[in-house]
């Protein structure tokens, strides 16, 4: 990752422009051109060091509903059981972590009942309960890496 | 064709829930899972859906403006940054101080989430939830015994759980395609 690399990840945390040709506006403010940019984008993406480029949806605006729940998951089902997890589409993403709850994993639903809905079947194919604790209040903050 | 450039908006503001269309459905799910990378994106988007350039804009605009678009721009993996721990640090706050907590934890820049959440008893005590992510483990405890130093959290009950493993990050997908179903 070079210089300009690491310019266009911090530039493009912020935001995108909405406009005819937004990649010509972002090179000029990074002083690079167009073409620069959208090969070093394509590379980034290439070498998995950005999952996406394009928008962040606020999924409760949409109707649908976000959560975050845990798992109790003995060490020896683990594979197993994240397996069944990670192969619902709703699952965004999913962590083990150091606790005796050690399966957490958020979901992103169309509609809110489908949260329950798929929480249900987890259960239901994995045999253990599943944990659901939706945000009741989110602090603001923006989500940011320095590259 | 009008080829002025468009002026550039900039960060959205709140706004309502207003139903979608049909159409406002289709855009979504067509920009979900990236921007094309081409000069003008939104003409390739407004081509593939049968719409005007300028439709497109125009309400892609309208999302980012009523807050369904909440950010437009580039989902890093933080871990591929070098950001290789990261860890949940969860409080158990008395009810009553959970929003003067949250606005503690949340004004400084590693921390990266900041939640109150249920508590789910016996099995969990803590109803307030941050993110702080680091380049390793002695990076992000060095930072949470900052926040309890200067949140004054020295006798809350709490936990940090680091991550041992990813199993799947993406950005959020609210529209499934065929496509997605196929790939997981």
């Amino acid at each position: 990752m070079n210089i300009l690399d690491r310019a266009i990840i911090n530039t493009l945390q912020d935001g995108f422009p909405i406009c005819e040709r937004p990649y010509a506006e972002v090179a000029k403010q990074l002083g690079t051109s167009e073409q620069t940019l959208l090969d070093r984008l394509q590379h980034l993406l290439d070498e998995g060091l950005l999952s996406r480029f394009g928008p962040m949806y606020h999924a409760e605006r949409m109707g649908g509903a976000l959560t975050l729940a845990a798992m109790r998951v003995p060490e020896w089902d683990f594979d197993v059981v994240s397996e069944l997890v990670n192969s619902h589409p709703e699952v965004a993403h999913n962590y083990e972590r150091d606790h005796a709850l050690n399966m957490w994993f958020v979901l992103a639903t169309e509609t809110p009942e489908r949260i329950d809905e798929v929480i249900a079947t987890i259960e239901a194919q994995t045999g253990y309960p599943v944990y659901n604790m939706p945000k009741q209040h989110e602090f603001y903050i923006g989500l940011r890496f320095k590259a | 064709m009008d080829m002025r450039v468009r002026h550039c908006l900039g960060q959205q503001s709140s706004g309502t829930q207003t139903p979608l269309s049909e159409y406002d459905q289709r855009l979504i799910q067509a920009i979900q899972h990236g921007l094309p990378l081409v000069s003008r994106p939104y003409a390739a988007i407004a081509a593939q859906l049968g719409l005007t350039e300028q439709d497109v804009i125009t309400r892609i605009e309208h999302f980012k403006q009523s807050g369904i678009i909440k950010r437009m721009g580039v989902v890093v993996r933080h871990r591929e940054l070098g950001y290789r721990a990261n860890a949940m640090v969860v409080w158990d706050v008395p009810d009553e101080e959970v929003a003067e907590l949250g606005r503690c934890l949340s004004q400084f820049e590693f921390v990266t989430l900041c939640y109150r959440r249920p508590r789910r008893l016996p099995q969990w005590q803590y109803n307030l939830f941050c993110m702080i992510h680091g380049q390793d483990r002695e990076a992000v405890l060095e930072k949470y015994h900052m926040l309890i130093e200067r949140c004054g959290l020295q006798q809350t009950p709490r936990e940090v759980l680091f991550s041992r493993r990813r199993f799947k990050q993406r950005g959020a997908i609210y529209q499934p395609s065929q496509n997605d179903k196929e790939n997981v």
